[in-house]
């Protein structure tokens, strides 16, 4: 008896030991973050790993854990869907880089007879999210989209009910182009919504409610909407322009002038034909890579690898239905992983 | 000291140990909650119970409309599941004993009881949902769906299968000389489930459904899916609405500072109303139970 639970006394030790194995072999890279384009970044790293026998692990925990993760120094690599910000980037300790690796949309989806193609105004959209258009076929939409007849049918709206960089990409956007929705409600992973709205969690829930709701309408990620075949707006731009979203609509959201540091925000964009409620996702690491006693062969395998996400590894993104960087914001990427440095080195030449 | 006495002492040092790290326990997640909520507490105090609002924007939060929520789809799940599981418990403790149809629906109820609750949200999201709907567009009512109704039947359904469960387990339990006493002094079966079973196996049956109630207000997953997860307090029992549990499992993964501190604080509220009812519950079982035996014996 005594000896048997000496074993198992043995054993539980081992599991623990296994467990806090955090900080993997060389050749092994860390990251976790976003988990928007976690199935993007799972086929990539496959990809990876074939070419140049890298292991990369990634996990998503979402934006805000992938931040702290990076901060704590517990991954090589984190994945957000926001640029960190100032505070967040003070608490960081030294100079963090951020480079966008693909974009992602938001899209308002319906559920109407017949599931119509709806043209939508900012202002409409705004309207409808603060329930103040109350009916489908109130006279903004009706005389916006004078071939559908719309039906006299209540608007039921429906939220995402959990924090998410999808709610974040959507109330900024409305921010932009809403003075009463700036004052309302404002920007937020979860926000203060009016009453009488359905919360439902994750876009699977959004969309799962839109879906069995005559009259229903919801906003979820256009990848989402696109894999599950649901009706969505288009939706005119800045330029004036009614755009659908799609992947490429989405690519065209960033031709604008990218800063340096890639920090900019593309709802609203001012791209002629670009789906105005777009938005970067990024992945963010430290400058200086000689940090925690690292190697400078494993700051190497992690430029390396962003390097070739953000070139040859792009053509991975749009079989996926994502949408990928166009060259203005690419070429910004590959100046910022050139910046990188080991010892106050560059490790790309 | 033989060895028999050494292994004797071992014996009662583990169980000692395991006893006390239970209490060791259920300190330490008092304590990791109050310290985790702290900012919250130091911001928010008392009138954290008394204020409607919840905007993470302007980091206001008031937890009025999730403990009214919660209290509310708990007392409504009760009172829909004491009359299915009193019934349940009487016919599987007393009528059918034995036999392949007790067999059939003791293992049926088992198998509800061990049913994941996302399973339930998923089920309530197509046949529930449909069926709340119809109902609200038959009376006038907004047709939402979800919400405070849809969740409490719900929950009623998840709950039925432990209060059941402990009910008949503890009917079968009453000793057989006390029945047969009431029938060989003419009593009909009706009048010795009401005038024997009922009041000996009472403190069983309570038990049973206060522990059902602690299930109920702790639910996160089912509720989550069918409560419709409105942050305000509701007007009616089709509104939609929302509980502990649920906005602590929908905000907490993406918040940070204040928001996560007021989710937590939240958090440490639910782990002493569920500890008040079980305290509750003990105490009502003990009294009940004492009275009963006196009433019988």
């Amino acid at each position: 008896m005594f000896r048997w639970m000496k074993a198992l006394f043995f054993l539980m030790c081992l599991l623990m030991v296994g467990s806090f194995n955090a900080y993997a072999a060389e050749g092994e890279l860390i990251g976790a973050g976003a988990t928007f384009p976690q199935p993007l970044y799972s086929k990539m790293f496959d990809v990876y790993f074939q070419q140049n026998k890298i292991k990369i692990n990634y996990q998503g925990i979402g934006s805000g854990g992938g931040i702290n993760q990076l901060i704590k120094k517990t991954v090589d690599f984190g994945g957000t869907d926001a640029f960190m910000t100032e505070k967040e980037l003070k608490d960081a300790g030294a100079p963090i880089l951020h480079i966008p690796t693909c974009l992602g949309a938001v899209v308002v989806t319906y559920n109407l007879p017949g599931n119509p193609k709806l043209k939508l105004t900012p202002v409409i959209i705004a309207d409808i999210f603060l329930g103040k258009i109350k009916k489908w076929n109130d006279l903004s939409i009706q005389s916006l989209n004078k071939d559908i007849k719309l039906p006299d049918l209540a608007i039921t709206v429906v939220r995402r009910a959990d924090g998410s960089g999808t709610t974040y990409i959507f109330s900024e956007y409305l921010t932009k182009v809403s003075a009463e929705w700036k004052e309302k409600i404002g920007t937020g992973k979860s926000l203060n919504w009016p009453e009488g709205f359905i919360g439902q969690k994750g876009n699977p829930g959004v969309a799962g409610y839109v879906k069995q709701t005559l009259g229903a309408v919801g906003y979820v990620e256009l990848l989402y909407a696109l894999q599950n075949k649901m009706a969505f707006a288009s939706v005119k731009n800045k330029a004036g322009n009614f755009i659908e979203p799609t992947p490429k609509s989405v690519s065209n959201a960033a031709k604008v002038k990218i800063p340096d540091d890639t920090n900019v925000s593309l709802t609203d964009t001012s791209a002629k034909d670009g789906y105005p409620i777009s938005s970067f996702t990024w992945l963010i690491f430290y400058k200086e890579q000689n940090y925690d006693g690292r190697s400078i062969k494993r700051a190497e395998s992690l430029a390396r690898l962003l390097m070739w996400m953000v070139t040859d590894g792009q053509k991975y993104v749009e079989p996926l239905q994502y949408s990928p960087l166009p060259k203005g914001a690419s070429e910004a990427a590959q100046k910022i992983i050139k910046a990188m440095t080991y010892n106050g080195k560059p490790i790309l030449n | 000291m033989t060895k028999s006495d050494r292994s004797e002492k071992r014996f009662i040092n583990i169980l000692l140990a395991s006893g006390l790290s239970i209490i060791a326990l259920l300190l330490a997640v008092f304590l990791t909650l109050t310290i985790a909520s702290m900012p919250s507490i130091k911001t928010f105090g008392l009138a954290f119970f008394m204020s409607r609002d919840w905007d993470p924007s302007l980091e206001k939060f008031g937890a009025l409309p999730f403990l009214y929520g919660t209290l509310i789809t708990s007392t409504i799940a009760l009172v829909i599941s004491i009359p299915f599981s009193i019934a349940i418990s009487i016919f599987l403790g007393e009528y059918f004993k034995d036999g392949v149809v007790s067999n059939f629906l003791r293992s049926s109820t088992e198998v509800l009881a061990g049913i994941p609750s996302v399973i339930y949200g998923l089920w309530g999201l197509f046949l529930l949902m449909p069926v709340t709907r119809y109902i609200q567009t038959a009376i006038g009512a907004t047709p939402y769906g979800v919400g405070i109704f849809t969740a409490s039947v719900m929950l009623a359904i998840m709950i039925i299968p432990f209060s059941a469960s402990i009910g008949r387990e503890v009917i079968s339990l009453i000793p057989t000389d006390l029945k047969e006493a009431a029938y060989s002094l003419g009593a009909t079966r009706f009048e010795v489930i009401k005038n024997i079973i009922i009041p000996y196996a009472r403190s069983g049956i309570i038990a049973g459904i206060l522990l059902a109630f602690g299930r109920a207000i702790g639910e996160t997953m089912a509720v989550t899916m069918l409560i419709g997860n409105s942050n305000f307090l509701p007007k009616s029992i089709f509104s939609p609405a929302n509980t502990m549990a649920s906005v602590i499992a929908n905000e907490f993964a993406e918040s940070t500072g204040i928001s996560a501190a007021s989710l937590i604080y939240i958090g440490l509220v639910l782990f002493l109303v569920t500890m008040l009812v079980n305290i509750i519950g003990t105490y009502v079982i003990k009294k009940i139970g004492l009275e009963s035996s006196k009433e019988v014996t």
